[in-house]
């Protein structure tokens, strides 16, 4: 059981969820975050204030996944995030201890199997 | 002689429609994406810039000057001979007459926008306002209301059914489709990111439209009051049907869709105004709402990305209005002329002429116009800086900024930290 964790454009989200999707990957969350990487500051001008702007918005999904699924999902994070650009983001995939489902009360490798129907 | 009381209600009805402006750009920059609602915004202040240098050299004097059936000379240029004297034919000053004329072309120069934004670069769009203003807006204005051929002819446009409403809408036409649509057209929901913004913005639009409609007679005076009480009717009636419209097709009544209702039914009552009685206006509401609302619900279902949907809001509600004029105008109203069902079927003719010419010019020009400027300089940002947003792109600013994690600069270009340990 793994937790795939993707910051990526936010430009490209509807891309990664397109891709995560036609991967049939289901169980997705995502929320908006701001952060850093290596990425170019860009410059805003407000009135008479010049500020460079260090934290870029982005993207973080996280996604549970089984065992086989942990390459088809970073190949799908990949595809869809990727510009080329600096700034592209990045994937981390950190360990599970548990999962559950709270509905059925399932755990583990069931808890982040998709209902079939 | 002036007038003081007509000069005094014109020179309200000239603010009433300045804000217009910077209601239609709160109003189109709700309707954007987030990342698009300063550009979206700057385009319809660029007009009150750009359209109004423009019209003060040369666009007043092209609309309003003598000169032939076309277009005005250049007599009035640099509003040479625009002075206190009331304008022939008035009773308010020649000057007030420009000032208020000029509102007119800056709204609907900001109209346009509507149908770019998102994707048309701010450059080419300040070049595309300059020379629409006077190729477009002034030679309309002048055939209807400075002495031009459709005047002579006789056809009736009260407050500018023809130069904004159908002029803005069929040149939106033609601008959508040189610009070309946005790159996720058709691919991905791009949704209004503030209906409040929508909401405000075309409540703030039906108050200027009292100055628009109400000032159109040039006095305070009976036709004033006429147009003034039917910019109220007109709009209610169309939110009605609206209301109804939208129930019978998805069971809710959409607030984007009130929005639209407003502007739908401010512009069908623009060119009648002063013509048709206020039982004919409700009328006109009711009826205008129709072919508008099929329009907006065909429009996305094609791959023309007219994003705003000028074309159906001004371009068709604006024809409505024109025709309808020929169909209910009342001499016992207005004092001008009778429609075909007061005995005058001659006067729907007069209409259909310029249903039929002012479509085809806006669109031909704004065509033109679109396509030279597009040989020099770039039209539309390329697809990364559309995903980026305008906002940022073009302006290197953002609506929603927070200011976490942002480094103040200083004056020469270093960071303030830098610059103090150097």
């Amino acid at each position: 059981l793994k937790l795939v964790i993707a910051i990526v454009r936010p430009e490209k989200a509807n891309d990664v969820l397109e891709a995560l999707y036609r991967a049939e990957i289901r169980g997705v969350s995502m929320s908006r975050v701001q952060g850093h990487g290596g990425e170019l500051e860009r410059v805003e001008t407000y009135r008479g204030t010049t500020v460079k702007m260090g934290l870029s918005e982005k993207v973080r999904f996280e996604i549970a996944v089984s065992e086989e699924f942990v390459q088809t999902t970073i190949d799908a994070l990949c595809e869809g995030a990727r510009t080329g650009e600096v700034g592209d983001g990045k994937v981390f995939v950190v360990g599970l201890e548990r999962a559950v489902r709270i509905r059925t009360g399932e755990t583990d490798q069931s808890a982040v199997t998709p209902v079939s129907k | 002689v002036t007038d003081t009381g007509d000069t005094a209600w014109v020179l309200i009805a000239t603010a009433l429609v300045i804000l217009m402006t910077p209601a239609l750009g709160l109003f189109y920059a709700g309707l954007v994406r987030s990342k698009n609602t300063l550009n979206t915004f700057m385009m319809c202040l660029a007009a009150l810039a750009v359209a109004t240098v423009m019209w003060a050299a040369v666009g007043y004097s092209f609309a309003f000057d003598e000169g032939n059936g076309f277009i005005g000379g250049f007599g009035h240029a640099f509003l040479n001979d625009v002075a206190l004297e009331p304008r022939e034919g008035t009773t308010i000053p020649h000057l007030l007459f420009m000032a208020f004329q000029a509102s007119f072309c800056i709204v609907t120069v900001a109209l346009i926008s509507g149908a770019v934004v998102e994707r048309m670069r701010f450059a080419p769009f300040l070049v595309f306002a300059a020379l629409w203003s006077v190729l477009v807006y002034a030679v309309l204005a002048h055939w209807v209301f400075g002495g031009g051929w459709l005047q002579e002819a006789g056809t009736l446009d009260f407050a500018g059914g023809v130069p904004v409403e159908m002029g803005s809408g069929f040149s939106a036409l033609a601008a959508a489709l040189v610009v070309g649509a946005r790159k996720d057209y058709g691919r991905q929901a791009l949704l209004p990111h503030n209906a409040v913004y929508v909401l405000l913005g075309a409540g703030l639009l039906w108050f200027g439209w009292f100055g628009f409609n109400g000032g159109s007679g040039l006095s305070a005076g009976d036709s004033s009051v006429l147009a003034f009480t039917n910019t109220l009717l007109t709009p209610a009636a169309t939110l009605v049907v609206w209301f109804g419209l939208d129930l019978m097709r998805g069971r809710q009544v959409t607030a984007i869709g009130a929005a639209t209702a407003i502007i739908v039914g401010c512009v069908g009552i623009t060119p009648a105004a002063g013509f048709i009685s206020p039982g004919w206006a409700l009328a006109l509401g009711a009826i205008a709402a129709l072919p508008s609302y099929a329009v907006i619900v065909w429009r996305p279902r094609t791959r023309v990305d007219e994003t705003l949907d000028v074309l159906a809001a001004h371009g068709v509600a604006g024809l409505t209005g024109i025709l309808f004029i020929g169909l209910f105008a009342q001499s016992s109203w207005n004092g001008v002329a009778d429609g075909l069902f007061y005995g005058d079927a001659g006067q729907l003719a007069k209409q259909a002429l310029a249903v039929a010419v002012t479509p085809a010019y806006a669109f031909a020009a704004t065509f033109v116009i679109l396509r030279a400027i597009g040989l020099v300089m770039p039209l539309r940002a390329t697809e990364h800086e559309e995903s980026l947003g305008m906002d940022i792109v073009q302006h290197g600013e953002e609506a929603y900024v927070t200011g976490e994690g942002a480094l103040l600069m200083a004056p020469d270009g270093l960071p303030e930290d830098e610059r103090v340990a150097s």
